[in-house]
């Protein structure tokens, strides 16, 4: 195999740096686009977590594989469903940045 | 004894017109008639003693095995008597009404109101437990309350009714109480078993002692003081003369006729109780009785709106008859007092009904209740003259009309009771004689007042019932009473004893022409006579300050020591607390809104530390 001798660790410490990285751009950013963009870091993370857990402990197994290109197409579609909020946010209040669109407080 | 149905039916909200009102109890006037054919002559009478006769009852409420309230009807002498007696005088008073009331508005809303008035009283006196006959009680209360505020635009009127209200509920208040401690120890609401003498559960319960009487005199006391409230005795009285701010048939039906005598009704259903096992409570009603009709007669002497002077004329009366029933025994000619009281009952509800109707038939002329605007007045109402005379002869006594026989039984059974009452009723007799022709004199005699317009005799529809009533205050005297109603059911011959029967024509003449010298010719003797006893006279006319001495007690005393801390207490405490909390509630909720910035980022953060200190500290806790 390709990736005999990769541990599955390093996949791991992988996938947590890129969920990290998309907590703390969904946490920091201001721009909506940016925002959405971590969102997808955070997603494909747990893609490649599914992916990692299905390689290694159940090798004879499909379901992660399936999960993961589910998660793909879905993220699409969720991406699409975004970006219209997002253009609808813009034509609203002009601005895409989040700190700007607060009319649903008390 | 379905006619009794038929009577019960009129339960029905009365007809929107006048017409249909009257038509509906003129057919309950002649069921009443029938029924009182039938029980008086037909069917009541076995072995010479009439019965009680339960012509239906279901029971309503059950409370426990053996206490329950029904609803029912209850035939007996004393229910049927009232049963002719309210439906007569309703009777007539609808037919009067017809005429009075005409074009004022709230028309039907009138005749709803004493359809209502009269479906209660019926139901009152038919009641077959004491317990329906409080609930019918607070109807004829709240009726009350209606029609006295019936010209409900006028001050003075709603304060009248809400007066009259609060008072008669504060007596019902010791009704209730009283029922309670009775039921309570006698396990059971029903007339029949009560009055049954030698009832083993009243013997039961007299024995038993509270505070050093009897629980049965107690409660009859208690009972006592609901039927004072509704029969305006002293001193729960205070309304009565208010009363009269409602329509003048209104007074003549209610607080003339029925429903202030329901007092006595009330004494007089449960007299076997009082007669045989609690003498003392029937002392308490004698000697209130006689009080009132002594401080009653003494007001009426002095006041001025001719309603008051028969709203007191009426409270000494049923002094008399509360008086009657105090110094009654129980069966046979022991029961001389219970007779006459009923039978002053019957009287006196045709007279003083016939009074109030020839008040209103008088006020419909002159457009005033003053005494002083009026005067002359006998060319203009020939019809309300003649039968307004008639009334007075017979309210002063004058022999061979109806109240000289009931009068001379109540003071033949006082004479022989307790002598201080005799007297006290002897010398109310006269002064009754006096204020009443006083009355008449003044509005009838004298010279002629400036009225707005030629005072005119009231059309027919007002004027028979007039005549009716004063044929029945002629000839009510003559029922053979002592057959028909007695304290145990069975008859006995009733006679007159001519020295007190004399002795009372006496005074009753002597007042009668103190009046007519008085007051017949202006001649200025009244004024001499205010000025001579003027203390009295002051007193009297302000009603002995009796409405003051309630103001005093009730605002300084009742409102400053007992209302003022409870509502001190209801502000500050109970509604402090809720105040309390509501203001915690939102103190915290204003200062946590902030949190609720709007800024998605923000909440994102929260959610993810906290979804992180969570999964730290269960992987801390699950590793160990």
């Amino acid at each position: 195999m390709l990736n005999a001798g990769i541990p599955m660790e390093a996949f791991l410490v992988v996938s947590t740096l890129m969920f990290f990285a998309g907590v703390y751009g969904f946490l920091t950013r201001r721009n909506l686009i940016t925002i959405l963009m971590s969102v997808e870091l955070i997603l494909n993370s747990v893609n490649i977590n599914f992916l990692v857990f299905n390689r290694f402990l159940f090798p004879d197994k499909l379901q992660g594989h399936f999960f993961s290109l589910f998660i793909i197409a879905i993220a699409a579609a969720e991406a699409a469903v975004a970006i219209a909020i997002i253009i609808n946010i813009y034509r609203h209040f002009n601005t895409i940045n989040v700190e700007n669109v607060d009319k649903m407080k008390y | 004894m379905f006619l009794l149905l038929g009577l019960t039916g009129h339960k029905m909200k009365p007809a929107i017109a006048g017409i249909i009102g009257t038509t509906g109890l003129f057919i309950s006037t002649l069921l009443s008639y029938i029924t009182a054919y039938k029980y008086f002559l037909v069917d009541g009478k076995v072995d010479g003693v009439y019965h009680k006769i339960i012509a239906f009852n279901t029971v309503w409420l059950q409370l426990t095995d053996k206490l329950h309230i029904d609803l029912g009807v209850l035939l007996d002498p004393i229910s049927v008597m009232m049963l002719v007696v309210i439906t007569t005088v309703s009777l007539m008073v609808h037919i009067y009404s017809n005429g009075y009331m005409k074009g004022e508005r709230g028309f039907h809303r009138f005749f709803a109101f004493l359809g209502l008035f009269s479906f209660s009283m019926l139901g009152l006196v038919l009641a077959t437990n004491i317990f329906q006959m409080y609930i019918f009680w607070e109807l004829v209360g709240v009726s009350s309350f209606l029609l006295i505020s019936f010209y409900y635009e006028k001050p003075s009127a709603i304060a009248a009714g809400k007066k009259a209200f609060i008072v008669t509920r504060f007596a019902d208040l010791g009704f209730l109480i009283g029922i309670l401690i009775l039921s309570y120890f006698t396990e059971t609401f029903d007339f029949v078993t009560l009055t049954t003498p030698g009832c083993p559960a009243i013997a039961q319960a007299a024995g038993i002692t509270f505070m050093g009487f009897s629980v049965v005199t107690l409660a009859l006391v208690l009972i006592f003081m609901g039927g004072a409230g509704k029969s305006a005795m002293f001193p729960l009285h205070i309304w009565l003369p208010d009363a009269m701010e409602g329509p003048t048939p209104v007074s003549a039906l209610i607080h003339a006729a029925t429903m202030v005598v329901a007092g006595v009704y009330l004494v007089a259903r449960l007299f076997p109780i009082f007669a045989l096992t609690s003498p003392d409570a029937l002392t308490v009603v004698a000697y209130v009785g006689g009080f009132t009709s002594l401080f009653a007669a003494v007001i009426a002497c002095t006041q001025n709106d001719i309603k008051r002077v028969l709203a007191y004329s009426t409270m000494s009366q049923i002094g008399y008859m509360m008086l009657a029933l105090g110094v009654s025994g129980y069966g046979g000619e022991e029961g001389l007092g219970f007779m006459a009281s009923n039978f002053h009952l019957f009287t006196h509800a045709m007279f003083k009904a016939l009074l109030f109707l020839g008040a209103g038939s008088i006020i419909h002329a002159v457009h005033s209740n003053v005494m002083t605007e009026m005067g002359g007045l006998r060319k203009y109402l020939p019809i309300t003259h003649i039968t307004f005379l008639i009334a007075c002869l017979t309210i002063a006594g004058v022999p061979f009309l109806s109240a000289f026989f009931s009068k001379d039984e109540i003071l033949t059974a006082a004479f022989h009771h307790d002598k201080v009452l005799f007297f006290v009723e002897y010398a109310v007799a006269g002064l009754t004689a006096f204020y009443m022709f006083r009355l008449y004199f003044n509005v009838f005699w004298g010279e002629d007042r400036h009225y707005h317009h030629t005072p005119h005799e009231a059309p027919l529809v007002m004027t028979l019932p007039l005549m009716f009533l004063a044929v029945a205050s002629i000839f009510a005297g003559y029922l053979p009473f002592s057959q028909l109603v007695t304290s145990d059911g069975a008859g006995f011959e009733s006679h007159l004893e001519m020295p007190i029967a004399a002795a009372s024509v006496f005074i009753g003449l002597v007042g009668i022409f103190v009046a007519m010298y008085m007051y017949m010719k202006p001649k200025g003797a009244p004024e001499k006579m205010a000025v001579t006893f003027k203390n009295l006279y002051k007193w009297s006319y302000n009603k002995f300050y009796m409405d003051e001495v309630y103001l005093f007690v009730t605002k300084r005393i009742i409102f400053a020591y007992i209302s003022r801390p409870v509502a001190w207490f209801d502000r500050h405490v109970v509604d402090a607390t809720m105040n309390g909390f509501a203001w915690a509630a939102n103190y915290t909720s204003f200062h946590i809104r902030d949190l609720q910035s709007g800024q998605l980022q923000k909440y994102a953060f929260v959610f993810i530390s906290s979804v992180l200190i969570l999964v730290l500290s269960f992987v801390y806790l699950f590793m160990n």
